[in-house]
């Protein structure tokens, strides 16, 4: 996904982010990774609504999300219910999710997948929205 | 390409196919009803949400049977093309292997031997670090028929099976009625201990939310109390983001359990920590069985990734992550591991099967596959196989294709399938593969002719 430039400024919040498995990711796979719902499962993160209150930010808002080693940025929204504790984010695991890790396995062979440091900042949503669903790779 | 005109045909008969299994996940469920109508699945009783999805989703695609270099071709042609890509490969990349039956499985290994290729599965991404910890600490173990009988404090450690297992629940682990549980659920207490108040959480009697990357700390004040150590409070929840007491209240009830199971998840093999975590709670169960009968179990992802662990196993000695290159299996992960092979920029060629790194690995290891030759075989269209030099669909296990795989408590169960696949089989495409690989390489010595195998230099003819 492209970058776009910050639609209003956003201090850049420190959070913890983890990926992980959804039933509808799962379905999604069955279904085609090019396909609607894969996409938008992987392509939405959910924040806790106590963050979203403080942070001003409502379900569909677009935030770009980094590590050090890249960043990807995606619409938000308030987690269902206590699901999520402040400070904590969650998106579903797929191509975005990736890019956020870096490749070093600590000699495991597994590189740090959840429990991943970001920074969080709001940006605008992309010029078309359908672009959302264009293959990442 | 597939022929799918079917104007003016009747309806094709309704067909039932009983007792099928389930391969998208690793409960690996062997008891679903499938109403097959022609190439499709219209009904699968029994099967969950995501097992649903399986089925009724991969009917015969109107795709090429293979593409070489985005262009359809015979299955010949790029049988020949990727056994050429491979074995002119100096340092070729097996990878994969999680989602296809065991006899595909037994044919890639064999494949890897012949090219001398690091040979790695999914596992080194899911549960590989806890494959490091039963090295080192040991695995005691049951099967999910033992918990189904007798497990009566059944605890989830950084696992989701209502979301990524869904039978897990009904099929084995809380509600069954078993001989030493005969009241189900109501004999049974459930405990999950995750960051997140996830679906499962819902539905556990206890629910512990740690802090985020905590679970070291939290399994070794565990093992510390179940030893009789006295701990400081403060510390304990400054580390942990629970009070001493709940860590008690777990270690007493964990003691007090006739049969106590811990089913523990990729939130502690990802997370900082990895190995360090699955041998925490290994040796957490271990020390248990000093005052009762406690066993713990990976809940595995994919549905054959444990066969995966067990072919790599009996063909070289260890579950993933083994090079092949000196003529002798060398394990090492982090080393020969795919996702370190590729991130460092050392694979010259890969084989992808039934996987997708594309989707998956870290930026710097998707750059280097895209870079170099590559052949993948996926019965479904991923950013895996767009990439690929030779793509290959292939039939889907256990819908088309029959064999075996192993449940995630490395029970075998044999595949029923729904109706037969125009494309060919992950197996038989390996086979093809296999045999051009070992002629080229490895010639039949001819009277009068040296016995040492064709340099790789010398593969074209
Ligand atoms: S629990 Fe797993 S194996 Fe069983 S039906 Fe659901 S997806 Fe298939």
């Amino acid at each position: 996904m492209e970058t776009h430039g910050d639609q209003r400024a956003m201090a850049e919040e420190k959070f913890i982010l983890i990926p992980g498995r959804t039933s509808r990711q799962g379905c999604g796979i069955s279904e085609g990774k090019f396909g609607t719902n894969y996409r938008e499962e992987i392509q939405t993160l959910q924040m806790s609504p106590q963050d979203m209150a403080r942070l001003q930010l409502k379900d569909g808002d677009w935030v770009r999300v980094a590590t050090e080693h890249g960043s990807v940025e995606v619409p938000v929204v308030a987690a269902k219910a206590d699901e999520l504790p402040p400070g904590v984010l969650f998106i579903a695991y797929g191509e975005l999710s990736s890019r956020l890790m870096g490749a070093d396995t600590h000699g495991s062979g597994m590189p740090t997948s959840k429990g991943l440091d970001v920074t969080l900042t709001k940006c605008s949503p992309p010029e078309m929205p359908a672009g959302r669903h264009t293959p990442a790779n | 390409m597939i022929d799918r005109e079917r104007s003016g045909a009747a309806e094709p008969e309704l067909k039932i196919v009983e007792d099928a299994t389930c391969t998208f996940c690793g409960c690996v469920c062997d008891d679903i009803e499938l109403h097959v109508q022609g190439d499709r699945i219209v009904e699968a009783k029994r099967a969950c949400v995501l097992g649903t999805a399986w089925f009724l989703n991969h009917h015969v695609e109107d795709r090429p049977a293979c593409l070489i270099r985005g262009k359809p071709a015979s299955v010949e042609e790029g049988i020949h093309e990727a056994a050429r890509i491979l074995a002119e490969a100096k340092y070729p990349l097996v990878y994969g292997l999680s989602d296809t039956t065991v006899e595909a499985q037994r044919v890639a290994a064999s494949l890897a031997d012949w090219l001398g290729a690091c040979l790695d599965t999914t596992t080194s991404v899911c549960h590989g670090p806890s494959g490091m910890a039963f090295q080192g600490v040991g695995e005691v173990t049951c099967s999910l028929g033992e918990v189904r009988n007798r497990g009566d404090l059944i605890i989830f450690w950084g696992s989701n099976p209502a979301e990524s297992h869904p039978r897990h629940f009904t099929k084995y682990s809380l509600m069954p009625k078993g001989l030493f549980v005969p009241n189900g659920r109501r004999d049974r207490t459930c405990v999950v201990v995750d960051v997140r108040k996830t679906k499962s959480a819902k539905a556990a009697d206890i629910f512990i939310q740690i802090k985020p990357r905590a679970d070291f700390e939290a399994l070794w004040t565990l093992r510390a109390l179940a030893k009789g150590l006295e701990l400081d409070a403060r510390q304990v929840e400054q580390d942990t983001g629970q009070p001493l007491a709940v860590w008690q209240d777990l270690v007493e009830r964990m003691k007090r359990a006739r049969f106590g199971v811990i089913f523990f998840g990729m939130g502690l093999t990802m997370t900082r920590g990895k190995h360090a975590n699955s041998e925490a709670l290994l040796a957490l169960t271990r020390d248990l069985n000093r005052h009762t009968r406690f066993v713990c179990k990976p809940n595995r992802g994919h549905g054959n990734v444990t066969g995966a662990d067990n072919v790599v196993s009996w063909r070289t000695g260890f579950p993933f992550g083994v090079n092949l290159a000196r003529g002798y299996p060398r394990f090492n992960p982090g080393e020969y591991t795919a996702a370190d092979v590729l991130a460092r920029g050392e694979a010259d060629a890969a084989l992808i099967l039934a996987s997708d790194p594309m989707a998956n690995f870290s930026q710097p290891a998707r750059e280097h596959l895209k870079r170099i030759p590559y052949v993948a075989l996926d019965p479904k269209e991923t950013p895996t196989t767009r990439h690929a030099t030779v793509a290959f669909t292939v039939a889907t296990y256990g819908i088309n294709v029959p064999g075996t795989v192993y449940r995630m408590d490395d029970v075998p169960i044999p595949l029923r399938p729904a109706f037969p696949s125009p494309f060919p089989s992950d197996q038989e495409i390996l086979e093809g593969i296999e045999r051009l690989v070992r002629q080229w390489k490895y010639p039949r010595p001819q009277p009068g002719l040296s016995l040492r195998p064709a340099a790789a230099g010398s593969l074209h003819r």
